[in-house]
């Protein structure tokens, strides 16, 4: 039985579009397309999340507070990406520390 | 019993009786009791590891508990304190009494959902609860990797179930708060009429809404790693430990906010009412709440000047850091601008708001040598972190907690308790506060490095001292325990408004009836509408 303004056949096909979407990952990790890589998972990933969100979470049909808040969880998600890749992207712009070395001992005083 | 020919009045307390009653009731103020007791227990857990280790730090040497039965004492104490007493309390026992209260409303908008929360906050209570009795578990509350994913031979799975589960009973109970507050004010009642109290929760609830999934599914990614060897932290299988920290932290820190925001609500209807003066500069106290929520997510990265984190990195959290201290200023400001000629009275809920003005002020300024990225190589991990969050948690979420539940226990008892006592358990708890975690700043300036059950001579004089307030101060709990209870069945009665208090929730009997109001109330004036 469909949920009020969205249509049982709608479901299905949202519902099958992830199901492809499913299967495009599977076939896309099987196939080494270098820095690209990264970028279709997560693009795909990020699909299913905005059709899972908008349609069977029903947030295309709601109240602008709702867009507001679901907004307000992406906002956060980039917040904690942006300042989290902050540290990651920075760590390698000073060299490692050089490795411990015991000091030298210290010298007898000469008088 | 009532006087022959007289009928007793209906209220939330005696609607209905039997256990049964309570344990499937869907009154918000009934679930608040049910919260009050639930969490006052945690506070009782978790105050008894603090005796231990406290009595343990009396000697340099670790003579009363083996340094691994000390680790997971505070770890007990830091795991019930946080999740099960700090973060919960405010929000589901007097926020969950007052909200529909003051915004004229039956119940919250999701009285099921209420009842749900509290299960299942009991739930992950007796998850940890397990996790402690099945061995305990030694990694601090904050779970820190690789210990706790590689090394940690204790319940760390349990206790971690526990929090996580917990988080659960704090998303219902902050999505309830916004739905209500957005969808059940009263007719007149428009958002800047609102009492800063329910600004405050709902600034707290965003943060709760917003923040608990990240460290929920933090906690998942430890049991992962842990039980299947999943490379998430372990560098050995690829992951980075300090992932952790950050994913930690990143909610972790506001929580911070989720303990001291519904405070500072409190502090604000504390202030107006015995100042008996409109509360000064509204709309920025309400800006501030909001930015603070806001800010507080910002600035995770100053927990990890010291684990390796990029320096730039904690170059920009050290200067985002000083940003969050202005919101938590103007507050401070405010209330202090409020105070300005008012005609102050120094009942029992204003001492603790006194009380809550002074310590949170030390809590907060020390904060600020911490998130200096300089000044914390010295004093990170050190006694000086502990007194400067017990200052935070303590003296200002505490302080302000029991300031709030002497001003509403009239209300929610319909009982006046004896304000001798409550002055003198205020004031010991002030000192024996003070005569705790002074002495502990002091400590971490000279380097005694928290965690460790064993320390040199030079700091036993400052850890006696602060055993010896500490024990002060533990009375000082027990007193308004005690009291409390005994004005349950012998105070005074009291009648709907005792203190003369602005706000709707004063407007109906105490103990309010079941659905609260008779007729739906219809605002007509600005909140704290006090004659100065």
């Amino acid at each position: 039985m469909s949920h009020g303004l969205i249509s049982t056949e709608l479901y299905y096909k949202i519902f099958a579009t992830l199901m492809a979407l499913t299967t495009l990952t599977v076939i896309a990790a099987f196939i080494d397309m270098g820095a690209l890589n990264d970028i279709i998972a997560m693009g795909i990933a990020c699909t299913k999340a905005l059709l899972v969100i908008l349609f069977f979470m029903h947030v295309r049909y709601n109240s602008p507070v709702t867009w507001i808040f679901v907004s307000a969880g992406f906002v956060m998600l980039l917040i904690m990406l942006m300042l989290g890749m902050n540290d990651y992207v920075s760590r390698s712009w000073d060299a490692p520390p050089s490795p411990w070395t015991a000091p030298p001992s210290a010298a007898p005083a000469s008088h | 019993m009532n006087a022959p020919g007289t009928v007793k009045e209906r209220n939330f307390i005696n609607a209905d009786y039997g256990i049964k009653s309570w344990l499937l009731t869907l009154d918000h103020k009934r679930i608040a009791i049910l919260y009050l007791l639930s969490t006052t227990f945690f506070f009782v857990v978790g105050g008894a590891a603090a005796v231990l280790f406290r009595l343990e730090l009396l000697t340099p040497a670790s003579d009363l508990l083996q340094a691994d039965t000390y680790n997971k004492m505070f770890t007990i104490h830091g795991v019930a304190m946080v999740f099960f007493f700090l973060i919960p309390t405010i929000p589901a026992v007097l926020g969950n009494f007052l909200i529909p209260l003051m915004i004229g409303a039956r119940d919250l908008a999701m009285p099921r959902l209420n009842l749900a929360s509290w299960y299942v906050f009991n739930l992950g209570g007796l998850l940890a609860l397990m996790g402690i009795a099945g061995g305990g578990v030694d990694t601090g509350w904050t779970f820190y990797t690789p210990y706790s994913t590689t090394y940690a031979n204790s319940q760390v799975i349990l206790t971690a179930l526990g929090a996580f589960v917990s988080g659960f009973a704090s998303i219902m109970t902050g999505l309830n708060f916004i739905v209500t507050i957005h969808t059940m004010r009263a007719p007149g009642l428009k958002w800047f009429r609102l009492p800063l109290f329910v600004w405050a929760h709902y600034a707290t609830s965003l943060i709760i809404v917003l923040g608990t999934p990240v460290v929920s599914i933090t906690i998942v990614l430890v049991a992962l790693e842990r039980l299947f060897h999943i490379g998430i932290f372990d560098p050995a299988l690829g992951g980075d430990p300090v992932l952790f920290q950050h994913l930690f932290w990143f909610y972790s820190h506001p929580a911070v906010y989720i303990m001291i925001l519904p405070a500072m609500g409190v502090v604000s209807e504390l202030i107006t009412c015995f100042a008996r003066k409109r509360i000064f500069g509204y709309k920025f106290i309400v800006a501030s709440s909001m930015g603070i929520a806001i800010l507080g997510f910002l600035v995770w990265g100053h927990h990890m000047f010291v684990s390796s984190q990029s320096i730039y990195a904690g170059l920009v959290f050290s200067v985002l850091t000083m940003l969050v201290a202005v919101p938590s200023a103007i507050k401070m400001l405010n209330w202090t601008a409020t105070l300005y000629r008012g005609s102050i009275s120094y009942q029992t809920p204003m001492l603790y708001a006194f009380g809550f003005l002074g310590l949170f002020t030390i809590g907060g300024m020390t904060g600020i040598f911490l998130g200096n990225l300089g000044l914390d190589l010295h004093l990170h991990d050190t006694y000086f972190v502990v007194a400067h969050f017990h200052y935070v948690m303590v003296g200002g979420m505490v302080m302000a907690y029991l300031g709030g539940l002497h001003f509403w226990w009239p209300k929610i008892t319909g009982r006046l308790y004896p304000e001798g006592w409550a002055k003198l358990s205020a004031i010991i708890i002030f000192v024996g506060f003070n005569f705790t975690f002074l002495p502990q700043f002091v400590l971490g300036y000279m380097g005694m490095p928290r965690r460790y059950a064993s320390y040199p001579d030079e700091f036993q004089m400052l850890n006696i001292f602060s055993t010896a307030g500490a024990s002060i101060l533990g009375f000082g709990y027990l007193f308004p325990m005690i009291y409390l209870t005994w004005s349950l069945f012998r105070g005074k009665k009291a009648g709907p408004n005792p203190f003369d208090a602005k706000g709707l929730e004063w407007t109906v009997p105490s103990p309010p009836p079941t659905f609260n109001f008779t007729e739906t109330p219809v605002v007509t004036e600005e909140a704290y509408d006090y004659p100065i």
